[in-house]
């Protein structure tokens, strides 16, 4: 095929949640859109999920949380994203986070948060820019 | 993009076992960017150590997870592995889900293990066109055991031979009967064959459908296919299977390493000007504007597009031989 770079999409979701309905529907969209889904099931630790990014060198790490533990868990993947020299790697959020901690979570580096309802077309097109900023 | 010397400390890294440098040059590879031949002309000399292990069969027979019990009983063994895991790209979009991992993340984050999946983007055979290189990567890392996983395979998915020393092929029982195991292709590939799921009704009817066909074989072969039964989600059966395995490396080394080795090189080399002669001439056609005149007869049905090629050949090889002269 051409030598064009494909885009590489780590879907992970850390922590307890119990189903993966909305990461798999996500998945799927940036599948659609022609890019490389590396998608890693339920219950991944920040160690599991930072590992999986490096050894796919992937572009892009979208995080799925539902069980409200984001506040604990995206600050100790950020911190093995940096450690592991993974600066490259665009890093954004879905699913049931409350708009008061988004300004904290970009903070650390979280690229951006979206909540339920997004249309796929937001995502794809989000990934699609920030990844090109980034090469 | 890359200079040379950028070129050389990553393959320096990569000869180190430097996780992230395996990756990124992997992904050279897959992109093939102007760098890969420099890079696998130079972790060339440092490949032909390990053991490659290839893992075949149809969706969903346990292929993945299997291979993680194999991974597991491995590093108890004390062995380091690599694992390049093949799913297929969409012939429609160019994407592609790969799922391989999900059975595997319990070794995400062991250093003896180093897994990557990848997408077929084209390829028919059952593995990406880039898996032959990623392997040599692997290699020159020093990884000791290499299992490659090809997408879900039918019949004729059968690229995994020219890659892997150790084929082994994942079935399950109610996938098909005998009529099925006699059939060409995935079946005749098989060094050791596994039915997987045993604890379902059949498995021992699967077993006895694989037996038969083995022993139809006229041929009289030294190395005589073994077939295991496993349950690769409780990892029964597994330590049985991976003695198979090594088995059938041990057999290998006796000789016929060397022959398959040859066999190997040869295809390999073979595909290598294949692929140069294509594009040197099609290049050459397209900037001659040859190409384009012979496009529009064709159109105009002056000619049909076989005729058109060995005229286009024919001329070429005058040039060529002119040439060197």
């Amino acid at each position: 095929m051409t030598t064009e770079k494909k885009i590489r999409v780590l879907v992970a979701k850390p922590g307890l949640d119990s189903h993966d309905r909305g990461a798999k529907i996500v998945a799927r969209a940036f599948r659609d859109a022609g890019m490389e889904v590396i998608y890693t099931g339920l219950r991944q630790t920040p160690e599991q999920i930072v590992e999986t990014a490096l050894q796919e060198d992937v572009d892009v790490i979208a995080l799925s949380i539902l069980s409200g533990a984001h506040m604990t868990l995206f600050p100790k993947i950020m911190e093995l994203v940096k450690k592991r020299g993974l600066d490259n790697v665009l890093v954004f959020a879905g699913g049931i986070i409350p708009q008061e901690d988004v300004p904290a979570l970009k903070k650390i580096g979280i690229a951006e948060v979206f909540g339920p309802g997004t249309p796929t077309d937001t995502l794809v097109r989000f990934v699609r820019e920030n990844v090109q900023k980034r090469r | 993009m890359n200079t040379l010397t950028q070129v050389k400390q990553l393959v320096n890294s990569v000869l180190k076992g430097d996780r992230k440098s395996i990756a990124k040059t992997i992904t050279l590879i897959e992109n093939n960017l102007p760098e890969t031949q420099e890079i696998i002309s130079l972790l060339y000399p440092h490949t032909g150590k390990a053991h490659i292990i290839g893992v075949t069969g149809p969706a969903g027979s346990g292929k993945s997870t299997l291979i993680e019990k194999l991974v597991k009983e491995l590093r108890r063994n004390g062995k380091t592995v690599g694992v390049a895991a093949v799913d297929p790209t969409s012939p429609f979009t160019g994407g592609a889900f790969l799922g391989d991992r999900v059975r595997m993340q319990d070794l995400a984050t062991d250093n003896g293990v180093f897994i990557r999946s990848m997408a077929t983007r084209g390829s028919l055979g059952g593995l990406a066109k880039a898996t032959k290189d990623a392997v040599k990567v692997l290699d020159a890392a020093g990884k000791d055991v290499l299992i490659v996983e090809t997408v879900g395979a039918g019949q004729t998915e059968v690229d995994i031979i020219k890659v892997a020393h150790t084929v082994v092929v994942v079935l399950a029982p109610g996938l098909g009967d005998d009529i099925q195991a006699i059939k060409a292709g995935q079946m005749e590939i098989g060094d050791v064959f596994v039915i997987n799921k045993a604890d379902r009704e059949n498995a021992d009817r699967a077993v006895s459908d694989v037996e038969a066909m083995l022993e139809m074989n006229q041929e009289k072969r030294e190395w005589r296919p073994p077939v295991v039964k496993t349950l690769a989600l409780t990892g029964e059966g597994v330590p049985e299977l991976l003695e198979k395995i090594s088995q059938h490396g041990s057999y290998l080394k006796g000789g016929v390493l060397q022959k398959r080795s040859l066999q190997r090189i040869e295809s390999e080399l073979e595909e290598a000007i294949k692929l140069r002669i294509t594009e040197t001439v099609l290049n050459d056609f397209k900037k001659t504007g040859k190409f384009n005149e012979f496009l529009h007869k064709i159109l105009e049905k002056e000619m049909d597009p076989n005729s058109a090629a060995e005229a286009l050949l024919k001329q070429r090889l005058k040039k060529t031989v002119r040439e060197s002269k």
